[in-house]
């Protein structure tokens, strides 16, 4: 068999993005030792693109901010499909982990007074998003990670994890292998913790990167843990679409928070066409309020652009499709205008959008400060994920953990913007106190080799293909699925496309059997891509089995066929599961009863 | 469509060479994508390191026509595509295979430097006030996306290898950042000039030049940490005058 070597950790860590990072250095604070694996380089991971803000109630812009009008927002955008505890606890404790960065040395953008900025975004109700200008997710890597070298955290970077190990029912470990010269690494562990963020690598048009091929999700499901929500994928409203190598580059919503208007090729602003009556109380009907609401003038309610990711999209995609998009087919977005409001419009926007700025320049020649940006849809957040426990964040195996992304609850059938920053510090330090107490508890795990010695085959068979004649090159399989996944299970979907897009993920399946790497195992990115290949196909069919299921239109899923919400559906959460014969297995799982008091909150914020 | 031919360099620690490839793009690509596709169909085994694709995360950096770059942010149009395009790996670090290097060291340095250590919070719920103007200075600082482009183009690491003596740019800007951040209250002066080698720099600017962030690396990390040092380590009076000042305000 294989060579390996063995490392030894209370509580193993996979994924160093924000979630990930906050959960080790947790840990590591309850006195645990704690390894930490990630694909890429430290400080590469995804959090690092995150550009908006991270939302938390701090009030220091708007006084009559809290953290029940912070809950009630987050449900109200979740179609009340959230885990109802994870969104009272976030409301609850995102401040006190914004000003914990602060401590660590974030330096975020200032009000008058000196404290820290507020921005508004989707869906929420008051300026509420903790930023720095436009690169706030570097600035939260940045911090953990410079404030984690120092914890004492074994980090193991350029690691793929392939498989988790069992010892009985609970978690034992896992096994990865080095990226750099392919050579394998078992971690014994008493606790797990999955911080390996999403799956937008299943489509074709997406704000993620390569990283996003839902590993987690994948190890979890395949270790016998259950998957929630599924269905709920964020199609962002605004992604680059031209030049077209670009398409899917994510434009941040701080764009519109700064005043950035949607108009078709028509010059109209659509989006005053349709608001949902969810939020009619909540949004300006006339242009001239949704500026003083961007200016800040408390009595103004906000513009329309700034209604909930999945309806703006939907908007986009109906002008688009009636013909009154742009030219590269997507419709326009003007930052540009509010030099018609302020005198130093130039200079503001440069400031408070920098990378926004220099994204267009460099790669579309397009100065945003003059010209409108040329906008579509493009996949970008899963809010479906290893299902938790609200409190501790463990997963339905015992001593398997889960945080960020890759975590499902906190936002139901619909992110807000800056929700999931707050996410990740919120939920990683609750994973890592809870993974830290589990692994006192329970003691070091027993690994059974043969779990490890299966995963090691598994992986080096690509190898052994390469010769055969029905040998599949990995990457053709994986655009294969992305194109599959795009046309029949995107914004909006049917059951035919769908049933059809189940079919072709079966097929593939049977294709990726024969997916072959060439050459040796050192920094092999076709060997790479066959590895994760599995996962991906785990989680494409896991989005359709349950948006096929789903009949009804909620939040970022959209049914053509059932376009209407269903108010018993309300009451259903969709749960994954692998059967004992390998097959996925679907089923609707109640949503617990809320408590009074929260149900109170979420009438009177109505 | 147009096309262009790539001399890439491939091959690990122990030797390599240029192998040429013929691709096609739009004008709207940049070098990441080109070599995505050569990835993709002619060269499976090609590494490359990448993330973001957006300039954001610093993974993909290489040399192309021998200038430091990110390979995600060069895009075909400001290339001469006449000739063949060069591209090989950063050269002052040790190589991997094929475009990756191993920047690992870079992390080793970062720790060597003191961890920020803040005031006391200002305020009863634990924040802390300060001005906007004040964090701009080290905002600036912070922008840096850990490409390691500048100590890829630095001359006592990349001519001299005096990698154990000198922590180069980056870190001389990430030490900046800790130092004139306006809550920091810890001192990282003589550390600067004994363990980090600051005095090595000869300010030539190289660094500042390739910075995709465009951070004035020289003279507003390097510069203003030189004289503190110089402050500190050999002006008396200056030095008797901070003994009995608060470090920062
Ligand atoms: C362009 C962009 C902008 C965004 N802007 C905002 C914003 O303004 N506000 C906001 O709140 N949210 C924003 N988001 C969403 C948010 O950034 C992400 O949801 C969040 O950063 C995910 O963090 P994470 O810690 O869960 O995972 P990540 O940061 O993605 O980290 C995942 C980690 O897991 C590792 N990993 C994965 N698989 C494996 C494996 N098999 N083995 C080992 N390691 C593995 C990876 O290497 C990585 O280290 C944005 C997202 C994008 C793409
Ligand atoms: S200015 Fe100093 S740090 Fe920058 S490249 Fe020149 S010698 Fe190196
Ligand atoms: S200072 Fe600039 S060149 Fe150097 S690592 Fe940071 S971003 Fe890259
Ligand atoms: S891939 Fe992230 S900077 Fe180029």
């Amino acid at each position: 068999m294989a060579e390996f070597t063995t490392f030894e950790h209370d509580v193993l860590v996979i994924g160093a993005g924000g979630a990930g990072l906050r959960a080790a250095i947790e840990a590591s604070a309850c006195g645990c030792r704690v390894g930490l694996v990630c694909k890429s380089l430290l400080g590469k991971a995804h959090t690092v693109m995150a550009e908006g803000g991270m939302a938390a109630a701090l009030a220091n812009v708007d006084e009559r901010d809290g953290w029940r009008v912070h809950f009630a927002d987050t449900m109200r955008g979740g179609q009340y499909l959230n885990n109802w505890r994870m969104a009272e606890l976030h409301a609850k404790e995102a401040p006190d982990r914004v000003r914990e960065l602060e401590s660590w040395g974030a330096v975020f953008d200032r009000t008058k007074e000196g404290r820290i900025l507020q921005r508004n975004f989707g869906g929420h109700q008051y300026p509420r998003l903790a930023h720095v200008g436009d690169r706030t997710g570097l600035e939260m890597i940045r911090t953990l990670q410079d404030h984690g070298i120092h914890q004492g955290i074994d980090v193991h970077m350029e690691v793929t994890v392939v498989t988790l190990l069992k010892d009985g029912q609970r978690i034992a470990g896992a096994l990865g292998y080095d990226r750099e010269r392919g050579r394998f690494r078992l971690y014994r562990a008493g606790a797990v913790i999955l911080a390996t963020g999403g799956i937008g690598k299943a489509f074709k048009v997406t704000s993620n990167s390569w990283e996003y091929t839902g590993d987690g999700h994948a190890l979890a499901y395949d270790a016998g843990a259950d998957l929630k929500d599924m269905e709920f994928v964020q199609f962002h409203p605004t992604g680059m679409v031209w030049p077209l190598s670009v398409r899917g580059i994510l434009v941040t919503e701080g764009v519109r928070g700064e005043g950035g208007v949607l108009r078709n090729s028509e010059g109209r602003r659509f989006m005053f066409d349709d608001i949902p009556d969810l939020y009619k109380n909540q949004t300006a009907d006339n242009e001239e309020e949704g500026w003083r609401y961007v200016i800040g003038d408390k009595n103004a309610r906000r513009p329309p652009e700034l209604l909930t990711r999945d309806h703006v999209a939907r908007c986009i995609v109906r002008e688009i499709k009636a013909g009154r998009g742009s030219p590269h087919g997507g419709v326009y977005l003007d930052i540009g205008w509010i030099k018609e409001k302020i005198s130093n419009a130039e200079e503001h926007i440069k400031k408070k959008l920098p990378s926004m700025h220099h994204q267009f320049k460099q790669l579309a020649g397009v100065d945003i400060t003059r010209e409108p940006m040329e906008v579509g849809p493009t996949t970008h957040y899963v809010m479906g994920g290893i299902d938790v426990d609200g409190d501790t964040q463990m997963s339905t195996v015992p001593g398997l953990f889960a945080a960020g992304e890759c975590a499902a609850g906190l936002h139901g059938a619909n992110r807000l913007g800056g929700n999931s920053l707050s996410d990740l510090v919120v939920f990683g330090k609750r994973a890592g106190e809870y993974a830290a107490k589990f692994a006192k508890e329970h003691g070091q795990p027993t690994v059974d080799q043969g779990q490890a010695d299966d995963a090691m085959r598994d992986s080096l068979a690509p190898f052994d293909r390469a010769a055969e004649s029905g040998a599949e090159n990995p990457y053709e399989i994986q655009h294969t699925l992305q194109d599959l996944m795009q046309n029949n299970v995107g914004i909006v979907r049917n059951e035919e496309e769908m049933a059809a897009a189940l079919d072709g993920i079966a097929k593939l399946r049977g294709r990726a059997k024969h997916a072959s790497a060439h050459g040796h195992r050192e920094y092999n990115p076709g060997w790479h891509t066959c590895v994760d290949l599995n996962n991906l196909l785990t989680v494409a069919e896991g989005v359709a089995r349950s948006a096929l299921e789903r009949t009804e239109s909620r939040g970022a899923h959209f049914r053509e066929d059932h376009p209407e919400k269903v108010s018993d559906w309300g009451q259903w959460n969709l749960i994954l599961r692998k059967g004992t014969d390998g097959a996925m297995q679907i089923e609707r799982r109640r949503i617990a009863e809320r408590p009074a008091e929260l149900t109170t909150i979420i009438e009177e914020m109505k | 469509m147009a096309t262009a031919t790539f001399k890439i360099w491939r091959g690990d620690a122990s030797g390599g060479e240029y192998r040429d490839y013929t691709a096609e793009f739009d004008q709207g690509m940049v070098v990441l994508d080109v070599l995505h596709h050569i990835q993709a169909e002619q060269a499976g085994d090609l590494a490359i390191r990448w993330n973001c694709k957006a300039g954001k995360c610093g993974s993909c950096s290489a040399e192309i026509n021998g200038k430091p770059r990110l390979m995600c942010m060069t895009r075909m149009s400001t290339l001469p595509v006449d000739e063949p395009i060069t591209i090989q790996p950063m050269q002052t670090f040790p190589i991997i295979r094929d475009l990756v290097t191993d920047v690992s060291s870079n992390f080793k340095m970062k720790r060597s430097i003191k961890k920020f250590k803040p005031r006391p919070p200002d305020t009863e719920d634990g924040a802390w006030l300060m001005d906007q103007q004040d964090v701009e200075r080290v905002q600036e600082f912070r922008k840096c996306i850990e490409c390691f482009l500048c100590q890829d183009v630095c001359h006592v690491l990349r001519e001299h290898h005096m990698h154990d003596e000198f922590i180069g740019p980056r870190h001389l800007v990430y030490a900046a950042a800790l130092e004139m951040h306006p809550l920091d209250t810890e001192d990282r002066v003589a550390d600067l000039k004994k363990l980090h080698g600051a005095g090595y720099c000869n300010i030539t600017k190289c660094c500042t030049k390739v910075c995709p962030e465009h951070i004035t690396i020289t003279d507003n990390a390097i510069i203003p940490l030189k004289e503190r040092i110089a402050d500190e380590f050999y002006d008396p009076v200056t030095k008797l005058f901070r003994i009995f000042q608060p470090k920062k305000k």
